[in-house]
């Protein structure tokens, strides 16, 4: 009798929780789906082989950049010298690294270790990540204007090669972000370190308590932003060939909103890189093709790019809310 | 064979202080080999504080530590794991955006590797079958996702579990406040099992029938140092209450003046939940003491939470027609600003009566504070100080006076008592009268059958929906536990 009692409160809910949380994982595709549907309907030729070449091409660097910004996320943090960083990143690769690689190669590896320290630097003084990252971001951006003064350089060759690899029957883009996707899936949401890491951001006494070391957690989250965001310059500079030290300017924003239109939330550790793959994907299409497809003349395709951030980002809100009211 | 008075842990002379105030004052402490130690006092009375230095989370600034006869030094949390120091907290230690299986993961650095998923999750189900068997959790749920009593199941059962350490003694600081009397006696049937089975055991509950029941020993507290300690049997509830000191020994029944006839004050609140199929409703007239029971999680928070957004102009079939406060049940999630001082976390509901023109009077807020500070007695030398600087009990007492001192004329308690001491507890109830004779109305959810006896009228809830509706001349422990399980019997 007394299990019977027990088992009545119990009976139907975890059920329910499975269907709220396939809604939750769902509806940054939904999102991607809706931007689809509305470039098939306004150019259907665009989809196709090569439209999907041309059009996903700039979403690789958004992607990368997408979820280096969701590892920081993770830990409650925020990077707001991606763009730059990815910048820099850009003028090292279409200087140094094709003329100098050994002094390139060092450079990129030296910038992921000064993430990691950024993220000492942040747990052991207690800084708020977004005044750090903000100053790091002028020194970014400084240091790539010293290095390229002027719009220029060329990227390696090795790079534009892979860059322009055209595999059979799926676009490159679409393979890119699988592949993006999958390691940032394994790596933060399947190992078990990676269960630890987003603990940090869920409840950080909790996992310090179970005998972990928080500073490790955050140095390990922001040397995975620095990688990230060395990937995702390298990817720009295979793309447009070569670099200008203002070309990351507009990641910042994008990563940030491609992380929380992909799921993720700003405090409590919770992402999602698949949802932010695809966020960074909506994101790419609904910033210039879309537009282009629109006939909004390009003096305006800034504005607009704003806005349709404002009604999808809002429309995750307004569902995310229904479907809790449940 | 297990020796019951072997020693595992000795605390001599131990001493903690935060400042002026002396959170331990001098405790000398043994826990015996699978002994079942009770340990009761007023909030504040440094339990807490204890605690955290058998885990190895607070330092002690005096004294020692001898665990299984070697005395401890550089002391820290993982050398107190590795010595098999087991605890679950009073503030909910689990990461909530993890799963169930991924937090068991988090305690146990052994568990990696390949198919780790698969074993924390047996682990920790295993766990929760052994001691809430039909608990309903999955090892895939979020944390996030499951009610409050359910996390702290997963809590409780995490300290169990083991893969390379050993248990050898488990600290459970107020485990069953969450919890509703039918999980609260399952682990306690289980904590019997176990420390029949050689693990040693420290029980901290506000719940003095708990204790009284399950403990062998018991040590009472009050302002940092012990002054009881012995075998719980010599103990009954009235003594206990007296060693605690502060209050008298004799639980106040609720008057009885039975409000002649419900109806002949105005009417306040009138709802109907969501999910009620039958015309029955909830009804709360001025002045009136209205209980929510049934199990933990089963709809009452829901309707508190729907009558306030009613209040505050949202559309909805839901009549009320007066102002209304809400006391958080949920107080670190819901209740406090952990960033504020206690004065402006108490004057936080009451902001138009406080300003002059477009600022916040600090005169006025200040005496806001004082006032209550000194009404239902909060501890702590200035109003000024950080809210966090409170106890537990403390922070509740001015999430209380938040409500009490605004202009509401409706308050809306959402088990608010919940790891509040009996003193406490007693103060209020008395509190809640005085102010409903005034003319206020609340309606309380809570989970303790003794609170219910302080409500003029009684909701029992299942499933979202009301299942039974008891005046104060029907109201017995009995018909309340009977409605809350009818379904399933």
């Amino acid at each position: 009798m007394a299990g019977s009692i027990a088992a009545s409160p119990s009976s139907d809910s975890p059920a329910r929780f499975d269907l709220r949380r396939l809604l939750r994982a769902l509806l940054p595709a939904l999102s991607l789906a809706l931007v689809l549907t509305a470039i098939a309907w306004l150019n259907p030729r665009a989809i196709s082989y090569f439209g999907f070449t041309l059009m996903l091409n700039l979403a690789i660097p958004i992607a990368l950049a997408t979820i280096a910004q969701m590892f920081v996320i993770a830990g409650n943090d925020l990077d707001l010298s991606i763009g730059a960083f990815v910048g820099f990143v850009g003028c090292v690769t279409a200087t140094w690294l094709r003329d100098a690689p050994l002094i390139g190669v060092a450079v990129l590896l030296g910038c992921i270790a000064f993430y990691a320290a950024l993220g000492a630097l942040v747990y052991l003084r207690n800084l708020p990540s977004i005044v750090v990252t903000l100053g790091m971001s002028f020194v970014w951006q400084g240091l790539a204007i010293l290095l390229l003064p002027k719009p220029g350089g060329k990227a390696p060759d090795w790079l534009l090669a892979t860059m322009g690899v055209k595999p059979p029957f799926v676009p490159f883009p679409i393979l890119a972000a699988l592949v993006i996707a999958a390691v940032a899936y394994v790596g933060l949401m399947r190992t078990s370190y990676g269960a630890i890491l987003r603990g940090s951001g869920g409840n950080p006494v909790a996992i310090s308590r179970a005998g972990w070391s928080l500073l490790k957690a955050k140095m390990v989250l922001f040397a995975c932003t620095g990688l990230f965001g060395v990937l995702s310059g390298l990817a720009l500079i295979g793309i447009t060939t070569s670099a200008d030290a203002n070309i990351g300017n507009g990641y910042t924003l994008l990563s940030i909103a491609g992380v929380i239109l992909g799921g993720g939330e700003f405090v409590g550790g919770r992402v999602s890189p698949i949802g932010a793959v695809i966020g960074a994907l909506t994101l790419a299409l609904a910033a210039s093709p879309l537009l282009t497809f629109m006939r909004i003349p390009p003096d305006w395709q800034v504005a607009a790019n704003g806005a349709i951030l404002i009604v999808v980002l809002a429309a995750r809100v307004l569902i995310s809310r229904k479907e809790s009211d449940r | 064979m297990i020796v019951a008075d072997a020693k595992l842990v000795e605390l001599d002379g131990v001493e903690k202080h935060f400042g002026a105030v002396r959170a331990l004052d001098g405790v000398d402490l043994v826990v015996g080999q699978g002994e079942c130690l009770g340990l009761v006092g007023h909030n504040g009375a440094g339990k807490s504080t204890l605690m955290h230095v058998l885990t190895g989370t607070a330092l002690a600034d005096r004294g020692r530590l001898i665990f299984a006869g070697e005395e401890q030094a550089g002391y820290s949390p993982a050398q107190a794991k590795k010595l098999g120091v087991r605890c679950v907290f009073q503030e909910l230690s689990l990461c909530p955006n993890l799963t169930v299986a991924e937090n068991a993961r988090v305690f146990h650095p052994g568990l990696s590797g390949f198919n780790w998923r698969r074993r924390a999750g047996a682990l920790i189900i295993d766990k929760l079958d052994a001691i809430f068997p039909g608990h309903g959790i999955a090892a895939s749920d979020l944390v996030a996702d499951l009610p409050i009593g359910r996390r702290q199941m997963v809590e409780v059962a995490r300290a169990f579990t083991v893969t390379d350490e050993p248990v050898r003694l488990i600290i459970l600081d107020e485990p069953t406040s969450s919890l509703d009397a039918h999980s609260a006696r399952q682990l306690l049937d289980f904590m019997r099992r176990v420390v029949a089975e050689g693990v040693s055991c420290i029980f901290i509950s506000h719940l003095l029938g708990e204790v009284l029941d399950i403990c062998d020993r018991i040590v009472v507290m009050r302002d940092g140092r012990q002054v009881a300690d012995a075998a719980a049997s010599s103990f009954d509830r009235d003594k206990l209450v007296a060693a605690m000191g502060g209050v008298d020994a004799h639980v106040r029944e609720a008057r009885v003046e039975a409000h002649a006839v419900r109806g002949q004050s105005p009417l306040r609140v009138r709802a109907r939940p969501r999910r009620q199929v039958d015309a029955a409703e909830l009804v709360a007239h001025e002045g009136e003491v209205i209980g929510l029971a049934g199990l933990a999680g089963h709809g009452q928070t829901d309707i508190l939470l729907a009558i306030y957004a009613a209040a505050l102009g949202a559309r909805s079939p839901i009549e009320v027609t007066a102002t209304v406060a809400l006391v958080a049940g949920d107080r670190q999630a819901d209740g406090v600003f952990p960033l504020w001082s206690i004065a402006e976390n108490i004057g936080v509901r009451s902001l138009a009566r406080l300003s002059q023109g477009l600022l916040i009077s600090r005169r006025r807020e200040d005496e806001l504070a004082n006032f209550w500070r000194g009404k239902i007695k909060i501890r702590t030398p200035d109003v000024h100080d950080n809210i966090l600087s409170l106890s537990g009990g403390n922070q509740q007492k001015a999430l209380f006076a938040r409500a009490l001192g605004s202009d509401a004329r409706i308050v809306l308690m959402d088990d608010p008592m919940r790891g509040v001491d009996v003193g406490t507890k007693l103060e209020v109830y008395d509190l809640i009268r005085e102010e409903a004779d005034s003319g206020r109305t609340f309606l309380w959810y809570t989970t303790e059958a003794d609170e219910l006896k302080q409500c003029d009228h009684v909701y029992v809830f299942r499933n979202g929906a009301i299942v039974a509706d008891l005046t104060r001349g029907e109201l017995t422990e009995e018909k309340v536990i009977q409605s809350s399980f009818e379904a399933a019997s």
